[in-house]
């Protein structure tokens, strides 16, 4: 048997930790913002033509006056995206910018994808991401009162906390894009590390009810060792499938991925040292468990 | 929980093949039409453009108001009621009564059966509010009133806009309300919706009005900028026909002028109008304005009295045929504009469709190795029951027509790594039964009882997930949760009556080995 219990306190503090910092990165660097909730333009754009790379590229949108426009190199060496805030709406900035470089570059070059999302749109995007996960939050934190009692739920949605906010504040750190599909994976991991929490809380009521002499602090470190390995397995045919999807997925779902693969690796994590340190702390007994018993 | 009756299992064989017919429909074509259901490839698979079209409904406001400032007039009029001073000031109507007649004034508009006001008796409301500000009353549309009007300019435009886009022939257009004032139109196929941008921005109100020189005219003047921007023209506002007096418009060869025209054919009442407005006005130029700009204004040398015409103004033949077709179609009640556009290349939708490909065998394949390693036997039967759960599930979206994105295969793919939690839930659990059970079968069937409520809290918690993104989603991150939520229900059933049934049949076979799993 593993001793999980006694790096409780250690992996509690380190969770205090990442989630101030975490916390401090959202509010002071805050997360870049995609055009889905940001509003404005993407280009992808695939060249045939070594002439065009990102410095010649990106020359030839600064002369076009469309404010601030950021190229970057999209998978291999022929692909590009382009983003730009369209701040004045263009009507027909597309066709602008295609006439543009058809004087440079001729047809050596295709546009694959365009986006051009409006700041109205992008507001109420930003909005929906917003309630759908505190939706899914709260639907949660409902779901688990009605079938654990209270300390559990309180575990099980600090863990949820947890999971979202560091996930977040990853993104944060390394300013990666957040786009309708990262809400998507925030969504998922959110149901994720839900599900971890509570095949293990299911194991420690199981406990409490079976064991009276055993203490809180001792009880979850025996569940979590009895569900060990089913954690362990779903984590990594998860992981596995995971990885797939970034590595050949393609560019598009790379975000996604990498958000739900750092969700996983925290909601594990958060299930074992989060959501049940916080039912040693609140000193859950069998009592616990059989007062509600007797209610029901 | 071992124990399965016959009709069970012929029950469960029949479900699983029936699914796996359906999913194998996309692949092949069965010769007698026995099933011609097809999952959709989103727009990010099979390259198209979607487009978000919001109605500006604040011309038709004004519009309305304008002409609901004369009918007030001409109502009191007729009643002998005196009102002054009638002005329309930020979508308000502001005018003066006098005591006497203030509150006839407002019966008029408080009045059920007012012809001036209609009543909706299901909304409870009036078109038209009315408040009551001393002798100088403010009148503007009520809540109900709005929606009535902007659902009514939704419903005329969408019909305009499937009209624009039937003529362009794009297959398989899909044009859908969202709200009371947007429309959605996706294009699949389409990788460049520009000539479609292009004419769905154009409102297509075609007038023929008199230029004159006379600034007191009747009616009032304005100047006009001709299309290029650079000359200009008094025009009356008087209009002598208008886009909805044309019965069909067409692209032609001009060969005297050697030039392409758009030729037009009138009703009735244009025709006349036509016929009398060319004989009275023969020498003058008449404008043809499309939208605010005049397009030409040729100077009319005959009476035409045939109810046809032509339009020439430097067209293009591409130019001609997309104002033939503007004109055909007839013009919007008000303006749209794009405020949300997302167009995928098909070289970048098959692209992703193989990498969402190769990314699903290769997960497959890595759950499908590691399980085995892990479970021997077990692990195989995990194996079968995945496959067949992912056929189980292409089969239910095939059912349903579901639409496949890029998301949508992310979701597959995880489902399949999601979907051994189950039956791991259930072997670990089995495997501590075994400890102090010696009977096999005691030990499975004690696996199974208590791991359902573990298994049913887990998948309930990304149903809810799923259910959420479904709602709040949009287009692609919609496929996420379909192919997420349907793939919870394919998998409790696989893992509950497949797995379970080659489970049963294999631990009945070896119920006193020993180490079974």
């Amino acid at each position: 048997m593993i001793a999980f219990n006694k790096y409780y306190n250690h992996f509690n503090l380190l969770s205090s930790v990442l989630i101030v910092v975490s916390l401090l990165l959202l509010i002071f660097k805050g997360l870049n913002f995609g055009i889905d909730f940001k509003g404005g333009t993407l280009i992808e754009l695939r060249a045939s033509d070594s002439k065009i790379n990102v410095s010649s590229l990106r020359d030839r949108f600064n002369q076009m006056d469309l404010g601030d426009v950021s190229v970057k190199k999209f998978g291999n060496d022929t692909d590009f995206l382009v983003k730009f805030e369209n701040k004045d709406n263009k009507k027909n900035i597309i066709e602008e910018i295609k006439t543009n470089l058809d004087k440079s570059f001729g047809n050596s070059y295709d546009f694959r994808r365009v986006e051009n999302v409006g700041p109205k749109v992008s507001a109420e995007l930003l909005k929906s991401g917003v309630i759908a996960i505190s939706l899914s939050l709260a639907l949660m934190l409902i779901y688990i009162w009605i079938r654990f009692e209270w300390q559990f739920s309180l575990g099980a949605i600090l863990a949820l906390f947890h999971d979202v906010i560091v996930t977040l504040g990853v993104f944060s750190l390394f300013s990666l894009e957040i786009n309708l599909s990262i809400i998507a994976a925030v969504l998922t991991i959110v149901g994720y590390s839900m599900n971890d929490t509570v095949v293990i809380f299911d194991r420690v009521r199981e406990n409490l009810r079976k064991y009276s002499d055993i203490k809180i602090f001792e009880l979850t470190n025996i569940s979590i060792n009895e569900t060990l390995s089913r954690t362990i397995i779903t984590s990594v045919t998860t992981l596995l499938a995971l990885l797939a999807i970034y590595f050949f997925g393609g560019e598009i779902l790379k975000g996604f991925s990498l958000a739900m693969i750092l969700g996983v690796v925290f909601g594990t994590y958060s299930s074992i040292y989060i959501a049940n340190t916080v039912l040693v702390r609140l000193r859950v007994s069998q009592k616990t468990v059989l007062r509600e018993d007797d209610q029901k | 929980m071992l124990y399965f009756s016959k009709l069970r299992i012929v029950f469960i064989t029949f479900f699983s093949v029936l699914f796996i017919l359906i999913a194998s429909s996309n692949l092949f074509k069965f010769d007698d039409n026995f099933f011609d259901k097809k999952i959709n490839l989103g727009l990010d698979l099979q390259g198209g453009s979607y487009l978000l079209l919001e109605i500006d409904n604040e011309p038709v406001i004004e519009q309305k108001l304008q002409n609901l400032t004369t009918t007030i007039r001409n109502y009191f009029k007729e009643k002998n009621i005196k009102i002054n001073n009638i002005k329309i000031d930020n979508q308000n109507i502001f005018f003066n009564v006098t005591n006497d007649d203030k509150q006839s004034v407002l019966d008029v508009f408080k009045d059920e059966n007012s012809d001036l006001n209609p009543y909706y008796p299901r909304f409870k409301s009036h078109q038209l509010e009315i408040e009551d500000t001393g002798l100088n009353l403010k009148v503007n549309f009520s809540r109900q009133g709005l929606i009535k009007l902007k659902t009514s300019s939704q419903d005329q435009a969408i019909e305009i806009v499937r009209r624009r886009v039937d003529e362009v022939g794009t297959n398989e257009p899909n044009i859908l309300k969202r709200g009371n004032n947007r429309i959605l139109v996706e294009l699949p196929g389409l990788d460049d919706p520009m000539r479609i941008k292009s004419l769905l921005g154009k409102t297509a109100n075609l007038t023929f009005r008199f230029v004159t020189n006379d600034e007191n005219d009747r009616f009032g003047v304005e100047k006009l900028k001709f299309e290029n921007d650079l000359e200009e023209a008094t025009v009356s506002k008087r209009i002598i026909i208008s886009g909805e007096n044309l019965l069909d418009a067409q692209p032609k060869m001009d060969t005297q002028a050697n030039q392409t025209i758009v030729s037009f054919t009138l009703d009735r009442v244009g025709a006349k109008r036509f016929g009398k407005a060319t004989s009275t006005g023969i020498g003058k130029q008449l404008a043809i304005v499309l939208d605010g700009k005049i397009i030409s204004a040729p100077v009319v040398r005959d009476t035409i009295a045939s109810g046809s015409g032509q339009i020439s103004g430097g067209f293009t033949f591409q130019t001609a045929t997309d104002l033939a077709l503007l004109l055909r179609s007839g013009a919007l009640p008000a303006p749209l504009e794009i405020i949300e556009e997302r167009t995928v290349g098909p070289d970048l939708g098959q692209d992703s469709i193989n990498a969402g490909m190769i990314a699903l065998a290769i997960g497959f394949m890595l759950v499908i190795i590691f399980m085995f390693v892990k479970y021997k036997i077990f692990g195989l039967i995990t194996n079968v029951t995945l496959i067949v759960n992912l056929f189980i599930l292409l089969g239910v979206l095939t059912l349903f027509e579901a639409t496949l994105t890029l998301p949508g295969i992310a979701g597959i793919i995880l489902t399949v790594g999601m979907a051994v939690d189950a039956n791991v839930l259930i072997f670990e659990r089995i495997k501590e039964e075994l400890k102090d059970e010696t009977n096999n079968i005691l030990a499975f069937d004690g696996g199974y009882t208590k791991s359902r409520t573990a298994i049913l809290d887990a998948n309930i918690t990304t149903l809810l997930a799923a259910i959420i993104l479904f709602f709040m989603g949009s287009g692609p991150v919609k496929g996420f949760a379909v192919t997420l939520g349907v793939g919870i229900f394919t998998t409790l059933f696989s893992v509950y009556f497949i797995a379970r049934l080659f489970t049963s049949i294999y631990v009945s076979r070896n119920k006193d080995k020993e180490k079974l799993i």
